[in-house]
């Protein structure tokens, strides 16, 4: 069923075509022993075919990438948000910048998701596009909650649902799923959350007896610059989760040869797209982590955002594609229990690792009719990416019945009387 | 495929040590600073240990040369 999109079809030479070549001629970047190297192109080695599909997929996994951005400004910017640190505005901005320079320090995940987790001999770009369907549904669908959910296990989800359907269970690396994707999953919010405990014991018995107005002033500074490096962290592994995507999609269409790491513009436009859907800010998310959690003071978020970043960054460096949100969250829970454990919400707790069990298989699960719908051929196809809109604007629609926005996001009793709150 | 404990065990070494140092470091550094603000005589911090404004600021400095240190290590790996 895959046959009718794929590209590995020999060039005509119509001008159209010969455009495309070129242009993405002068993108790729070229690398000893790479087949689509730039003399081959010139020769016009039919290896930079694209058709309609891959664009699709392209633009989707971009579409996937923003809600991506939104869903996960609250990793970085919950905590400064809620204790003042920084101005709401002015945090999305900031984030958004960071997390497009972060897109350009590390491409280690990148690599993992496009070389390991599904067979790429097995799949066509149209399987990718029904992934990517399921997973920014799931993600839409937690916004609207409110619940900081992992976009990284969405995407995991919807690619091997749709994976399962159309290719066979042969066709899922389970083992590099287990041994990248769960245990990362498993350990790092838990890891997290207990040098964010640490971290936070330590501030307040370290601060005791210094004096009060210099430390809540020093570290509402230090929290500006550990969300910031949250915010970097997010760049380097989450906008890599789609570069990794669209290089994937370029590998099964036979653009690129197996195992080459992303082009210069698909770094660049995925960085832009995460970095655009950061900026927008995911406010429901940003009050659920802010305020809903724990009544969080500076030093506080200043140990998580601190925790959640060098758990985030160690672990990007050596290629495990961690949930940012899981880590972010898990250091939240933490410092609220440093502090005092009575303090945290464990209640909305509950609710999040709900969340987070159900994201993977339910992804997977919308991943799977999208595979089956779309591999029923061109029409198929339409269907899916007419009913992905119209439920996007339809969860939309919902959100503006109970708008959460810059100016009312702090707007929450904290469920903690704020006595003492920073 | 096994699992990467080798780098699971790094990852979670490192985190540990690196983010509750520089917490550790800065929280050292805003006591440092303390010290430039003046006690309250009779408050809870009366007859504490205290150093001058200077030796304060010296440590408050160190602290968090060391910290930035770090950070800047840790970012010139990823980098590099």
């Amino acid at each position: 069923m895959a046959k009718l999109y794929h590209s590995r079809s020999v060039p005509t030479r119509t001008d159209r075509e010969r455009v495309k070549r070129e242009f993405f001629r002068d993108s790729v970047r070229v690398r000893p022993g790479c087949v689509a190297s730039r003399r081959n192109l010139r020769k016009g080695f039919p290896t930079m075919e694209l058709s309609l599909i891959v664009v699709v997929v392209v633009v989707t996994a971009l579409a996937f990438d923003f809600t991506n951005g939104f869903h996960d400004t609250a990793n970085a910017m919950a905590t400064s948000i809620a204790t003042g640190a920084l101005r709401p505005k002015v945090a999305v901005l900031l984030a958004g910048a960071l997390n497009l320079v972060g897109a350009f320090l590390s491409v280690e995940v990148a690599k993992t998701i496009s070389s390991g987790l599904v067979d790429d001999a097995r799949i066509s770009p149209v399987v990718i596009f029904a992934g990517l369907v399921g997973a920014i549904l799931w993600n839409l669908l937690t916004w609207l909650l409110g619940l900081p959910s992992s976009s990284s296990h969405a995407l995991f989800g919807g690619l091997i649902g749709a994976t399962l359907v159309a290719a066979g269970t042969g066709a899922v690396n389970f083992g590099a799923v287990l041994t990248k994707v769960i245990i990362p999953a498993l350990i790092s919010p838990l890891l997290a959350g207990l040098v964010a405990l640490i971290a936070t014991y330590l501030a307040y018995r370290i601060t005791v007896r210094a004096h009060d107005g210099t430390t809540k002033k020093g570290f509402k500074v230090g929290q500006i610059v550990s969300a910031s490096m949250v915010a970097l962290a997010h760049g380097t592994n989450d906008a890599q989760k789609t570069m990794g995507i669209i290089t994937l999609t370029l590998i099964t269409a036979g653009a690129l040869t197996p195992n080459s790491g992303p082009p210069f513009w698909v770094i660049l436009s995925a960085g832009l797209a995460i970095a655009l859907g950061t900026y927008m800010g995911g406010w429901r998310i940003i009050q659920t982590l802010g305020k809903r959690v724990s009544d969080i003071q500076t030093p506080q978020g200043f140990a998580a955002e601190t925790s959640a970043a060098t758990v985030i960054l160690a672990s990007s460096h050596l290629g495990f594609a961690l949930s940012t949100t899981q880590v972010a969250t898990g250091a939240i829970f933490g410092a609220g229990a440093g502090r005092r454990l009575a303090s945290v919400q464990w209640g909305v707790a509950g609710q999040m690792a709900l969340a987070w069990l159900f994201t993977l298989p339910a992804a997977a699960i919308v991943g799977a009719v999208a595979a089956w719908v779309s591999g029923t051929g061109v029409t198929g196809t339409i269907i899916v990416a007419v009913v992905l809109i119209a439920a996007a604007a339809g969860i939309y629609a919902a959100s503006r019945r109970r708008p959460i926005n810059a100016d009312n996001v702090n707007d929450v009793p904290a469920p903690v009387p704020a006595s003492a709150a920073a | 495929m096994g699992i990467a404990w080798g780098s699971l065990f790094i990852v979670c070494v490192i985190s540990l040590a690196v983010g509750v140092a520089i917490v550790a470091l800065v929280a050292f550094a805003l006591v440092g600073l303390s010290a430039r603000a003046h006690v309250p005589a009779g408050g809870p911090n009366d007859g504490a240990p205290t150093v001058s404004p200077g030796a304060g600021t010296a440590i408050a400095g160190v602290c968090l040369l060391a910290a930035a240190a770090i950070v800047g290590y840790g970012l010139w790996i990823i980098i590099a």
